[in-house]
């Protein structure tokens, strides 16, 4: 089973259409990778799935970097 | 004065091809591009064919990511454009964003997106609707998202009448440029609705062709064994232009656009009315407006669905308003060929049409072994000709009764 970071990886490259490379842990979605404001919920949403939970609109709000949603999947995932 | 609209670029997308000299070459050889259906399985459906585009490829214009978020329909329009843009010359001469719009229609819009979304609803809740749904699925984002790609400025909406979709993006467009609003518009339609609904839905209506063992010879417009349309996606998106700013740029121009005729049934909201008064009262204004007799028109791109209805009233039509000179007419359904694109016809068939008058070849109407008895024209069947075309006019009739006529001619450096 892939670890959650390459689980999240994956599915950011899937979302953004961007290359593995430019996934760094500082990377913001919006500054950096490329994303809008609907690239952004439609990341929370794949996150949701893949992991299979809800995330609030509250915490959503906070998961603007890679590392970001990384430490954050590792705190509440299962 | 009088402002002219020329067409001076051409970009399409059909079951026959992926470009517009894919297209035109399969048109010309007869070969259709009607199938088994392949998008979905439709083992459970009444109808199991349809014209499906084949290998459709939209790297070159769309990234991963673009594409993820753009229904296929507009992907189609987006491609189309981008190959008209280049034929007409302005991808790498761009021209003042300020004065191009964009006027592509849908009759449907992002229905394989409604579908997609909607699963997602029922079976796992309204949080799994994907926030770009709505963006996706609107019938107007086609010309939205053309608009952005090329920073184009001028009027920019998209128009929705069924079958005339694509041949009422035309009119809007020419009237657009006669209004001073802008010096080049992007028109046609696009359409992607091989998918369960549309086919589900059509089917039950009785409209559809249920020679499902023999595809290949489904669709036969005016042909007495006929039994219904064939459901096709695809897009056709031309490139129109006031015709002194054209030669001023040295734009090569396929044909003019003389008029348009543009009228409404008031009978039903899928039968055509039996008389065909609308369709010809679309030829009267069309070719009044162009100032051409009807002794004049070389060639009619039919509207020719292969339904029972549509081709015998069309075919009355033709005959109320041509009088003597019907006999004389050259008419073809490249809808034998490619099926019904639907919204995206009017398009797809405005390009056909003006291809015809540049090039003087008439593609056939194939299928056509057994003419019904009240079809009894000259329907170029089954195989392509070379003929003078000077006029020409192509035909959309739209389900609630829309009727659009477009007059094309040659072009006004070739007359």
């Amino acid at each position: 089973m892939a670890s959650i970071e390459e689980r999240v990886h994956q599915i950011i490259e899937k979302e953004l259409g961007v290359n593995p490379e430019q996934i760094t842990p500082e990377a913001s979605f919006i500054e950096d990778l490329g994303a809008d404001s609907l690239d952004t919920v439609e990341l929370v949403m794949a996150f949701e799935e893949e992991f299979g939970m809800e995330i609030s609109d509250e915490d959503a709000e906070k998961l603007t970097t890679v590392q970001g949603v990384v430490e954050y999947l590792k705190a509440n995932a299962e | 004065m009088d402002r002219r609209v020329v067409v001076t670029g051409i970009g399409l997308i059909s079951p026959v091809g992926n470009t517009r000299e894919e297209c035109w070459d399969a048109l010309l050889a007869g070969r259709g591009g009607v199938g088994p259906i392949t998008h979905f399985d439709a083992s459970d459906f009444s109808v199991k064919i349809a014209g499906e585009v084949k290998d459709f490829d939209p790297g070159p214009v769309l990234d991963r990511k673009e594409q993820r978020r753009t229904d296929r329909y507009a992907q189609f329009a987006l491609v189309a454009a981008e190959e008209a843009m280049a034929d007409a010359g302005l991808l790498e001469d761009k021209p003042d964003g300020d004065r191009v719009g964009v006027i592509i229609g849908s009759g449907i819009g992002g229905m394989n997106t409604f579908e997609e979304n909607h699963s997602a609803l029922v079976g796992r809740g309204p949080s799994r609707v994907s926030p770009f749904f709505v963006p996706m699925m609107i019938g107007d984002i086609a010309s939205g998202l053309v608009s952005i790609r090329h920073g184009l400025r001028g009027p920019n909406y998209g128009v929705v009448s069924a079958c005339a979709t694509g041949a009422h993006a035309v009119i809007d467009s020419a009237l657009q440029i006669k209004a001073g609003r802008a010096d080049i518009m992007l028109c046609g339609g696009a359409e992607a609705t091989v998918c369960p609904m549309a086919i589900a839905g059509f089917g039950n209506m009785k409209a559809l062709s249920t020679r499902n063992d023999d595809p290949a010879r489904a669709s036969r417009p005016f042909d007495k064994d006929r039994d219904g349309f064939i459901v096709s996606e695809g897009a056709g998106v031309l490139v129109v232009e006031e015709w002194e700013h054209a030669r001023a740029r040295g734009a090569r121009v396929y044909a003019e656009l003389l008029g348009a005729g543009a009228t409404g049934d008031a009978h039903h909201i899928t039968a055509p009315d039996p008389s065909g008064r609308g369709a010809s009262m679309a030829m009267a204004m069309a070719l009044r407006e162009g100032g051409v007799a009807p002794e004049q028109v070389d060639y009619v791109n039919a509207h020719g669905t292969s339904t029972p209805y549509n081709d015998r009233v069309e075919t009355a039509a033709m005959r109320s308003f041509f009088g003597g000179h019907a006999e004389a007419l050259k008419i073809s359904s490249t809808k034998s060929m490619t099926g019904h694109l639907l919204g995206a016809a009017g398009g797809l068939e405005a390009g056909i049409t003006a291809l015809v008058v540049d090039r003087d070849r008439i593609p056939p109407t194939i299928n056509l072994e057994n003419p019904d008895p009240e079809c009894d024209l000259d329907y170029v069947p089954n195989a392509s000709i070379e003929h003078p075309v000077g006029v020409a006019i192509s035909t959309s009739l739209g389900f609630g009764g829309h009727n659009t006529v477009l007059l094309l001619a040659k072009a006004p450096d070739k007359r």
